[in-house]
């Protein structure tokens, strides 16, 4: 497929406010059934071994006119669930035959009680993880927790969810992780290559596509970029944090990188990218979902950091292994793990010398013209020290 | 403006109120000299504080929420969250935490106007609010000592499974005890946790009942302003100690006394002669405006009956009491049961049930821009509620303890049509009842 055809497709997805992939999807079988879920993080491979389709919700972005949902919340609270409030009561996510809400924060947590006030048919879970990472103690949680979910899946499915179902799936999810690493390896290497409103909607296309899908669509567009050549720019290279859960409008990514940085790593879609490495295999296969949220998962806002000393260092590692040479705090107004965090992280990159910028954003945010312009300062001072 | 409290030219307050601020002071006092008297100090949070198992470490408790609390009432809040903000904290956050992180950057002044000494641990209990977490992660930065976490999941399903209930005993175990044994240097002793569970539990009776004589005609009590200085003890550093069984047996008897005379609530200006407004409330108070916010309401003869925010710390009317025969497992239904960690269509249920069982008029949000653990589905709860109880419900909004969000003219007004309309509904309804 050709590159434009490839972004192309994945702009539509990423536009399809009323999941009209989902609903395809479903109509090719008579039982099939697709489960919502929020940011940041679930355990997709379960959703996939009972033969649902797993489907990211990020709310209505810049494109939705939030008429209901504003009459669910205040105005100090972020846009991410009013937009989602708002796709569900318009009935935009009446394929959908669950709702999973992990334990992202208090908004998207609480959001899980007004699903299920508002639709009691459905199934609506709250998902919660542990936020004590041993083995013994939060491991022991989080497995009977996985057990919860995959028979809550399993009477929804009418059909037991099998040990060999599960690791087929985490087969499945090894892949497209791994395609995914490509990818952004691809793009430390050579950012030229791979802007990022790209990357950003290949990813997207991941929270609708079945797996195996998403995972050829990736190497598809690898080959279909290694095949052009795209002119390189004077740009610095940065880390783009904070964007976890709202999404930021597109026309902001493309912001960034028109006023000269290239981004070489991100946290988009997380939920692709939670596990840092693949899961076995081979034995109890929940045991290994639990053992890899456990032992080698991502660090983000939305967990805690149990030793002062280790606060950062995921961020810092990032910036190192990248060869970045500065993060952007991009954080949504009113996001509690984010604006919470960034004074920490502020700190612990300032200790490292390793120079920062951040501002606000909603994912209806019109005015990119001062994110423009701040990125783009933000770019012509390392230029300076740099030369420096 | 109305009055319907016998007016008073000096500040009136309960017995209850002074014994209340004199267990405060000796506090405060008791942190300020701690380390001088060689003894470690820990901080915790108010929703799942571990009180009784802290006192078997000997540890002095402070709690950073009842500090910007009162730095709110105090007036020091507004300077202390600037303080903050100038040193990159979010406007958007929790004001809580930005009160104590202003507070720490201005010479960490306790109420007592001594300085509060860095704490030696810090018992992060993660019950029912997101923000706890972060908040002692940026506490952990700045002070550098040991932190022990607990994490407490969330009752989503309306119930307490056994999954929750091990999860939160097997941390205590092998992690919350081994650290707080090790920063004490003092054994853990399970006999001495039942002794102090065994005095909660008396503590946890008297103030139910306290709480519940609320369902009387008038109600001696007002459970929201009132409310806070009732449930104050049993929520901080105090649950667990024979002080503590005192002052609820002494609570209790004043309010018994009051019910006996048919008498109101104690508001600042004196009794509440005349009880024109029942309402069940929904939501922490504002404590930088807390009198102004309180006259608000008794001088139109409104009484809370019944109140969320009196449950943040521990759900005690449904049955809960701490229990010294499963004192682990008891602590962990206790960090469960936190309102705050009720699912939001739990939260929906309780509060139609203090609608009906307290014979309220109206049901009031009074929502805090601080805090999402409560607000973030207040909308939803209210229609919820006027559409099952049929009673009006209103909605302001406010903050812990920033004064710019405090807008005394704007909630006034807001209250007062709101006073009215509730009004108007009970003399309809009377009128229909009369016909």
């Amino acid at each position: 497929m050709a590159l434009e055809a490839i972004v192309e497709r994945c702009r539509n997805l990423c536009d399809d406010l009323s999941f009209d992939c989902v609903k395809q999807w479903k109509s090719a079988g008579t039982s099939r059934k697709a489960i919502g879920h929020m940011p940041v993080y679930v355990p997709r491979e379960l959703i996939h071994a009972a033969g649902m389709l797993p489907v990211g919700i990020l709310g209505g972005g810049d494109q939705l006119d939030v008429i209901h949902g504003d009459a669910y919340y205040q105005s100090y609270i972020c846009r991410i669930p009013r937009s989602t409030i708002e796709l569900a009561v318009t009935g935009r996510l009446d394929e959908l035959d669950g709702m999973l809400f992990p334990s992202t924060c208090d908004v998207i947590r609480n959001l899980s009680g007004m699903w299920q006030l508002k639709f009691p048919d459905k199934l609506v879970r709250y998902f919660d993880v542990p936020q004590d990472f041993d083995l013994d103690v939060g491991g022991v949680f989080y497995r009977r927790e996985l057990q919860l979910l995959r028979d809550q899946l399993a009477e929804l499915g009418g059909r037991e969810i099998s040990d060999d179902d599960l690791r087929v799936s985490i087969a499945l999810y090894n892949e497209n992780r791994c395609a995914i690493r490509e990818l952004y390896a691809y793009r430390s290497a050579e950012p030229w290559q791979v802007p990022t409103p790209e990357v950003y909607l290949l990813m997207r296309a991941g929270m609708v596509l079945p797996v195996d899908e998403h995972t050829r669509l990736i190497h598809d567009y690898i080959a279909a970029v290694r095949a052009v050549e795209r002119p390189v720019r004077d740009n610095c290279r940065v880390v783009v944090t904070g964007l976890f859960c709202e999404q930021p409008p597109l026309g902001l990514l493309k912001s960034i990188e028109m006023a000269g940085c290239y981004v070489v790593d991100d946290d988009f879609m997380l939920v692709a990218r939670w596990l840092l490495d693949d899961v076995p295999t081979e034995g109890d296969p929940l045991k290994n979902l639990s053992d890899a949220f456990i032992t080698y998962s991502v660090e983000t806002s939305c967990k805690y950091v149990p030793k002062r000393e280790a606060k950062g260092k995921f961020l810092i590692e990032s910036v190192r292994k990248n060869h970045a040479e500065g993060v952007i705090f991009a954080s949504p107004s009113f996001c509690d793990p984010a604006l919470l965090d960034r004074p920490m992280l502020q700190k612990a990159l300032t200790a490292q010398g390793i120079p920062y910028t951040a501002f606000k954003f909603a994912e209806n945010t019109g005015q990119l013209q001062p994110i423009r312009e701040q990125a783009g300062t933000f770019a012509d001072s390392i230029k300076l020290w740099s030369a420096a | 403006m109305n009055t319907a409290v016998t007016n008073s030219a000096e500040v009136q307050k309960e017995d209850s109120m002074l014994l209340q601020k004199a267990m405060i002071s000796a506090n405060y006092d008791a942190l300020s000299t701690a380390h001088e008297e060689g003894r470690k100090i820990s901080s915790t949070f108010v929703p799942g504080n571990l009180n009784e198992l802290l006192m078997c470490f000997d540890l002095v408790r402070n709690l950073p929420e009842i500090n910007a609390l009162q730095a709110g009432m105090r007036k020091k809040s507004g300077g202390y969250i600037m303080e903050a903000e100038r040193s990159g904290h979010s406007e958007d956050v929790c004001t809580y935490v930005k009160s104590d992180l202003g507070m720490m950057a201005k010479g960490q002044v306790g109420p007592n106007g001594k300085p509060l000494p860095t704490p030696d641990v810090l018992l992060l209990s993660y019950t029912g609010c997101f923000t706890f977490m972060k908040w002692f992660e940026l506490v952990r930065d700045e002070y550098d000592c040991e932190t022990a976490m607990l994490h407490v999941p969330y009752q989503a399903d309306g119930e307490i499974t056994d999954n929750m209930r091990d999860f939160v005993v097997m941390q205590l175990k092998e992690h919350v005890i081994p650290t707080l044994e090790r920063v004490s240097g003092v054994k853990f002793d399970i006999d001495r946790l039942r002794e102090y569970l065994r005095e909660s539990a008396k503590a946890e009776e008297n103030l139910v009942w306290v709480l519940q004589s609320a369902k009387n005609r008038p109600s001696p009590i007002d459970a929201y302003f009132g409310g806070v200085y009732y449930c104050g003890p049993i929520f901080t550093a105090f649950r667990g100690s024979k002080q503590t069984t005192e002052y609820y047996e002494a609570l209790r008897t004043e309010v018994e006394e009051r019910l006996e005379q048919g008498l109101g609530p104690v508001t600042p200006e004196g009794v509440l002669d005349e009880e024109r407004i029942r309402l069940v409330v929904e939501g922490p108070p504002n404590w930088t405006h807390f009198r102004d916010f309180w006259k608000m309401f008794y001088d139109e003869g409104v009484v809370v009956v019944a109140s969320s925010y009196t449950k943040v710390g521990g759900v005690y009317d449904f049955g809960f009491r701490h229990d010294p025969d499963h004192p682990l497992e008891s602590l962990a239904d206790y960090c469960l049961g936190c309102y705050t960690n009720h699912s939001l269509p739990s939260r929906v249920n309780m509060l139609c049930n203090y609608m009906d069982e307290y014979e309220a008029d109206g049901f009031l949000v009074n929502s805090i821009k601080s805090c999402n653990s409560f607000s973030a589905g207040q909308l939803l709860m209210l229609r919820e509620i006027e559409e099952r109880t049929g009673k009006p419900a209103g909605f302001i909004e406010t903050d812990l303890v920033d004064p710019r969000y405090f807008s005394p003219a704007n909630v006034k007004n807001r209250l007062e049509s709101y006073f009215q309309m509730i009004e108007q509904k009970k003399a309809h309804g009377d009128a229909k009842t009369a016909a």
